[in-house]
């Protein structure tokens, strides 16, 4: 009989675990701006938190450019890297003070909805289109990525999207979007992970896939850049300065660095000694 | 997004089955044979399985992806990235957990019931399949926990199977994806979902178990 009850007591022990687990995480959200802002009242706030896509972290443009900011004006900066779409939720919630994220049309609606100021171009760089050196649709003589895409669906050929909601993926489904191609079937393989995976697995399965010019660069693989230079395969980044923040100051200092001349200097040079030539261009403009 | 959730459940439950059976077919005699056996080098064997149990899923994953990458030695067999390569990666990893159970099981049940059954005349085959009846509690105590392992790792399915959606993504592999694009609550909900499962395993595995020390205990009395 004891055992009986046994089912409906650990059924809610979990579901009430489950239940506490929710609230903690709403509550966490609610709750780190406030305390962000009582540190702001104690204390004269040395410190900013930029929202930044995994990209920028990755390439390690941020530990090239933020040591010089950090020296010049004494202000700390935490830098939370994430998923575009992961960076701007955080800006809604107020968890951050500045974006430095890359997908225009979102930017766009963050600041129309009233969460950003003061949004400016920053720099731009390069997305590619990579695949087998034997380039089984014969995408190397295309002139426009869309007509790459529309290659690789008709000859079927295996590609991998990386089906992760980022700044990347999102790129890439609005390529597919432009050719008028809705992407599906055993060819259009999902990995649903980061830039390095994703690109693995295309050398794995000799598949053609999308990537950024600096994790690619920077993995060593079997794989050929088979189109680039086209005007859609920029990547424009945006630094954005979050409303709701309480450190105006300090996160219109951090835009003024990455905007400003030393910055974009700085920004332009990036790259240069390891891979030949920048990973970024500069191209500073207030929207 | 029903449709999908089932899929990935479906795919987790596939997977994590076929592995413990397969593991099952493997360790437990395995386990069985060290157990009722004495030979030279028996401990330092007896030791390597103990430390194998313990295994990083990880270390596995990236050995079984070596192994059956398109650079490496069984590149020809086009395995990686599909649910038979997490199958195998599975396998290595309960196969020491239910060696290593089994033995301690058979230990725990050998001395009495030996004596009796050679006594009676027992082929070796016999023996061990008596010792195996006798010891199935701690067995299937053996079964649950490898049961548990499987359809909780995430290291090892991640790096050979790649989390291809409607192909090798699984509970794990999803929760995973959910939390990095923000999606925290739906990975919770997975979350839930996955321990639902382990619950009801180890609860089927924990009744069948207690009736058995109960008739067991019946008898000896």
């Amino acid at each position: 009989m004891k055992r009986l009850f046994a089912f409906p007591l650990a059924i809610l022990l979990i579901s009430s675990l489950f239940i506490a687990a929710c609230s903690l995480s709403n509550r966490t959200v609610d709750a780190k701006p406030q305390a962000d802002a009582e540190a702001q009242e104690n204390a004269t706030p040395q410190e900013i938190t930029l929202a930044t896509t995994t990209s920028t972290q990755d390439s390690g443009l941020l530990d090239y450019l933020l040591p010089v900011f950090e020296e010049k004006t004494g202000i700390k900066v935490k830098v939370v890297a994430v998923g575009t779409g992961q960076a701007i939720k955080l800006g809604e919630d107020g968890n951050a003070d500045v974006l430095l994220v890359h997908s225009r049309a979102a930017e766009d609606e963050f600041v129309e909805k009233g969460y950003g100021i003061n949004a400016h171009d920053v720099m731009y760089n390069q997305f590619l289109i990579v695949g087998p050196a034997a380039d089984p649709a014969g995408i190397r003589q295309t002139s426009s990525a869309t007509e790459a895409f529309k290659q690789i669906a008709d000859k079927q050929a295996a590609f991998i999207s990386r089906g992760d909601d980022s700044g990347t993926d999102k790129k890439e489904k609005s390529i597919w979007k432009e050719a008028g191609i809705t992407p599906e079937g055993s060819w259009y393989i999902s990995a649903g992970q980061g830039m390095g995976e994703t690109l693995r697995m295309a050398d794995e399965k000799q598949a053609y896939t999308l990537t950024d010019e600096a994790t690619f660069l920077s993995s060593k693989l079997n794989l050929e850049v088979l189109v680039q230079g086209d005007k859609t395969l920029f990547n424009p980044y945006g630094i954005i300065q979050v409303k709701s923040s309480r450190k105006q100051e300090e996160g219109l200092k951090l835009i003024q660095f990455f905007t400003g001349e030393e910055g974009q200097k700085l920004i332009g040079e990036f790259g240069k000694e390891t891979y030949g030539k920048g990973l970024f261009v500069p191209d500073a403009r207030a929207r | 997004m029903t449709a999908d959730v089932t899929e990935v459940i479906l795919l987790s439950l596939k997977v994590t089955t076929a592995s413990v059976l397969i593991g099952v077919l493997i360790g437990v005699p395995l386990g069985a044979l060290l157990g009722l056996s004495s030979f030279p080098g028996k401990q330092l064997l007896v030791a390597v399985i103990f430390t194998l149990m313990g295994l990083p899923p990880v270390l596995v994953g990236v050995i079984v992806y070596l192994l059956l990458s398109r650079y490496g030695p069984l590149g020809s067999l086009d395995l990686l990235f599909t649910p038979e390569a997490m199958i195998i990666a599975q396998v290595v990893l309960v196969t020491p957990i239910l060696a290593g159970l089994s033995l301690t099981a058979v230990h725990a049940k050998e001395r009495s019931y030996w004596e009796t059954a050679k006594s009676l005349g027992a082929t070796p085959f016999q023996l061990m399949l008596t010792i195996l009846r006798e010891a199935r509690g701690g067995i299937w105590a053996g079964v649950a926990t490898a049961y548990g392992r499987a359809i909780s790792e995430v290291g090892a399915v991640m790096l050979v199977g790649g989390n291809i959606e409607h192909h090798t993504r699984v509970m794990t592999t999803a929760i995973i994806l959910e939390t990095r694009t923000g999606n925290f609550s739906a990975g919770l909900q997975l979350g839930l979902v996955l321990m639902a499962i382990s619950f009801l395993f180890n609860s089927f595995l924990m009744l069948g178990m207690l009736k058995q020390m109960k008739t067991g205990r019946r008898y000896s009395s």
